[in-house]
């Protein structure tokens, strides 16, 4: 087996849909395993633990080669609800949780979850304009303290 | 594969140490199991949890991941990473005598 992960700091720096949702899954993915996970939101990551935001993160329907549409297509007002409502169908499906609910479930599984002092300050946010399960608003040094012995994924 | 003795029964088990054939399983294996896994002394909550891990397999063919146990067993997710510190549904199966679930949510 090698030697076997006992602790990830994951970094989400996106805020759109696709940006987010794999940060989860390995999150969730590690404390189902038994590893100790921290996620830690910067810049528009921060989306998925701000309240105004985290039930309305949207699918980039432009500059996403991956998703096979014309730019122009993509640019079309309407287009990133038009995507985000059909992938969230298929998501639901699937029995994957929208994002507000898998961050729940992330933080009851035991993982910790923290804003970044610098984007923040940057955005004008204070820990009252995130949502309840963030533990904290740290500087990237303490990130580093808390991720010691461990791996670090940036996402 | 190896083989290990729980409750004077012999039994192989995968490198993981999942029992290979979930019909050699009794209950009586269950403490020795959990106490390898750390887990001391299994409670009435721990034992709700395996007994649906064990029926969930047997309905359909694989255990629950963690999300569906805090939906559908009766104990919320807080509870289930109380009672299984090192992963609720992995640690649950392998008490339980089951394969690892596999799923990635």
């Amino acid at each position: 087996m090698g030697t076997a992960i006992e602790k990830v700091s994951i970094i989400v720096s996106k805020g759109s849909l696709e940006g987010i949702y794999p940060a989860l899954i390995m999150a969730n993915g590690a404390r189902a395993e038994g590893i100790e996970a921290n996620l830690f939101f910067t810049f528009f990551g921060l989306d998925a633990v701000t309240k105004k935001r985290h039930e309305h993160v949207k699918v980039a329907t432009v500059g996403n080669p991956g998703l096979h549409l014309a730019t122009i297509v993509g640019a079309l007002p309407g287009m990133p609800g038009l995507m985000t409502s059909y992938l969230g169908h298929k998501m639901a499906k699937l029995d994957i949780p929208p994002i507000p609910e898998f961050i729940e479930l992330i933080s009851d599984s035991g993982a910790g979850l923290y804003g970044c002092q610098a984007s923040c300050d940057l955005f004008g946010i204070t820990k009252d304009d995130l949502i309840e399960q963030v533990q904290g608003i740290i500087t990237v040094g303490e990130f580093y303290a808390m991720a010691a012995g461990g791996q670090i994924i940036f996402t | 594969m190896p083989t290990v003795t729980y409750a004077g029964h012999d039994v192989t088990v995968n490198d993981e140490g999942f029992l290979t054939d979930p019909g050699q399983w009794t209950e009586e294996m269950a403490p020795q199991i959990a106490s390898a896994e750390g887990i001391g002394e299994l409670t009435p909550r721990h034992w709700q949890v395996i007994r649906f891990m064990r029926a969930q397999y047997q309905a359909k063919g694989t255990g629950p991941t963690v999300r569906v146990l805090g939906k559908t067993s009766g104990v919320t997710v807080k509870e289930l990473y109380q009672l299984f510190p090192k992963g609720p549904a992995k640690v649950a199966a392998k008490i339980a005598g089951i394969p690892k679930p596999r799923g990635c949510i």
